[in-house]
């Protein structure tokens, strides 16, 4: 490839790196940061967006109040929060033993293993959210159809309800029924982080380990788990903060309104509505800084509880 | 878990990471098979288990109630030009951060970084806000220019840049006469092979299926991209669930696609900030 680069375009190594960095830095600057400093101006400014930037006026901490006082926005924060945990606490209990008996079990297939977890991941969540709604759906939808068909099974006859679920009709089954796409979603990517984990540890650990008799629960309880202690941090960290901004699937399966009773109501929806159903971009403003507050605080908290201990454990 | 330790502990990692693998292939199985039945097909009891012969009913309703050629046009194209321009501006900077020492090097690095643990929302208002300013709603520049900006982009170039571009080279090209932007045209870019693959891949499927921006900025139909007009199929009274699975099913292929030929590269890219 001899391209021939123009005289007028030749520049000193001075000036390179500002040359290279200009269309990142500009784009950067302007929807990047620029937009977090004019969210930060917009949470202490009530507008009218019919009425053009000139309605804009300061109203100090009043959006922050009507925020905090507002009944949905705490529905939403607690529904975010019971969705974050179902989701998630789940996700990590499941991919660690997944992780482990692959890296175990599986050499000659375990990219393909591996890939299968992985793909959900990197499916349209509006695809999948809209499948769901079709199988969480009540007369004839495959999820109650399925449970339906347990029933006739002896033992399980008892855990399964009488009739087919409204799952998205209910205040009380909506949160059940995005939980557990964001479950499925998600497991498979902790899957690869832990696997990734299990590889750092050295084999005469284990080694040595059979060797002085441990059972390989011991194993798993002495050895693996404090080895991926810091991928855990890691992974969960990531749950916190991507649980809390839960947006499309809760969405689609409330028809973008946040369900019976604002049981699937997240509070990045309730963002949403805030802003372009009820067009108060100022509350919305504001409401973002305190859900960010509150990420950071529980990212803030799991980092305490996953800081590494003493050496000797 | 000890694999040599009897055969029976293995086959039950066997048994449980089989059906877990089949949990996460069952919904893409569904999906397909749904996309083939009529909409009364799909909700009967037993529900469809095997493929049907009404795909192109299916997909001759979903054309005939939304643009929807037109959506998957529009979807490929800022999916493209999205992950052209943020390979070009991510590879520069990525370059100007590995390579060359200048003022405000560390402080714009850090900043760029710490956006990247800035929650999606927080953009959400203002961008919709600056882009109706611009005048660019229901542009498709809306969704690829903002993007091109990526801070997890500019973290994998300069990590890759850094560990796999020898200094020495550039320093030769420099010597022999050859200019900066060559160095980066001729020298860089070539290099940079397996990280375009990666951050290419990423780009190209986060914007695909990408939601929430779509969402705020493209107010007419016929510039909706698929995930926003497939949402618009859907409504409480009449819902055609066959088109809507034809749709899905179409919007997801690609990635399936995608993935099948380059998982191991795309997973090792989208853990980089987990593993060391």
């Amino acid at each position: 490839m001899s391209m021939k680069i123009p005289k007028s375009l030749r520049i000193s190594p001075a000036w390179a790196p500002y040359v290279l960095l200009s269309p990142f830095v500009t784009l950067f600057f302007i929807f990047g940061l620029f937009p977090l400093g004019f969210s930060l101006y917009l949470a202490f400014h009530s507008w009218e967006p019919a009425s053009g930037l000139a309605s804009m006026s300061f109203v100090g901490l009043r959006n922050f109040e009507f925020a905090l006082r507002d009944p949905w926005f705490w529905k939403s924060m607690g529904n975010t929060t019971w969705l974050a945990l179902a989701a998630g606490v789940p996700q990590h209990l499941i991919a660690i033993p997944l992780a482990v008996f692959i890296q175990a079990g599986f050499k000659r297939f375990r990219n393909i293993v591996v890939g299968v977890y992985f793909m959900p991941y990197i499916t349209s969540t509006v695809a999948i959210a809209i499948l769901f709604s079709s199988l969480f759906s009540t007369d004839y939808g495959l999820i109650n159809q399925a449970l339906h068909g347990l029933s006739h099974i002896p033992v399980l006859r008892f855990l399964v309800p009488v009739g087919p679920i409204d799952w998205l009709g209910r205040p009380q089954y909506v949160k059940p029924a995005i939980a557990v796409i964001v479950f499925w979603r998600y497991v498979g990517f902790n899957v690869v982080l832990y696997l990734a984990a299990l590889q750092t540890i050295p084999k005469d650990l284990y080694e040595a380990a059979t060797m002085d008799g441990a059972s390989s629960l011991q194993q798993f309880w002495n050895i693996t788990l404090p080895s991926i202690r810091p991928m855990m941090y890691f992974a969960v960290t990531l749950s916190v903060i991507g649980g809390l901004q839960l947006f499309d699937e809760a969405f689609i399966l409330t028809g973008g309104h946040g369900g019976p009773d604002q049981a699937g109501l997240t509070t990045a929806l309730y963002l949403y509505r805030e802003a372009f159903d009820f067009d108060d971009f100022g509350g919305a403003s504001a409401m973002s800084w305190v859900l960010f507050a509150f990420v950071a605080l529980l990212t803030w908290l799991t980092n305490i509880a996953f800081r590494p201990r003493n050496r000797s454990a | 878990m000890n694999p040599k330790k009897g055969n029976a502990g293995k086959w039950l990692a066997y048994g449980i990471v089989g059906i877990g693998a089949l949990i996460m292939l069952a919904p893409f199985y569904f999906m397909f098979v749904f996309a083939t039945h009529s909409r009364t097909s799909i909700f009967s009891a037993p529900p469809p288990v095997y493929f049907s012969s009404n795909l192109v009913r299916n997909i001759d309703i979903l054309v005939s109630t939304i643009p929807f050629w037109r959506n998957l046009g529009w979807s490929l194209y800022v999916a493209l030009a999205s992950t052209a321009l943020t390979l070009l501006f991510c590879s520069m900077a990525g370059y100007a951060f590995a390579m060359f020492e200048f003022r405000f090097k560390n402080i714009l690095f850090v900043l760029v970084m710490g956006t990247m643990l800035l929650p999606q929302f927080m953009n959400m208002i203002p961008t919709f806000m600056i882009m109706d300013a611009l005048g660019w709603i229901n542009e498709p520049r809306a969704l690829y220019v903002p993007g091109a900006a990526s801070a997890f982009g500019i973290f994998l170039m300069r990590q890759f840049i850094g560990s796999s571009v020898p200094r020495e080279l550039v320093e030769a090209a420099r010597m022999d006469g050859c200019g900066e932007i060559g160095i980066y045209v001729r020298i860089v870019l070539p290099l940079l092979g397996p990280a375009i693959g990666t951050l290419g891949l990423i780009t190209f499927i986060a914007s695909w299926n990408n939601f929430i921006m779509p969402l705020i900025v493209m107010r007419s139909p016929d510039m909706y991209t698929v995930p926003l007009a497939l949402r618009s199929l859907q409504s409480p009274v009449d819902t055609q669930w066959g088109a809507l699975m034809a749709g899905s099913a179409i919007a997801t292929l690609p990635l399936i696609v995608l993935f099948v030929f380059s998982s191991r590269q795309l997973i090792s890219g989208l853990t980089a900030g987990a593993v060391k």
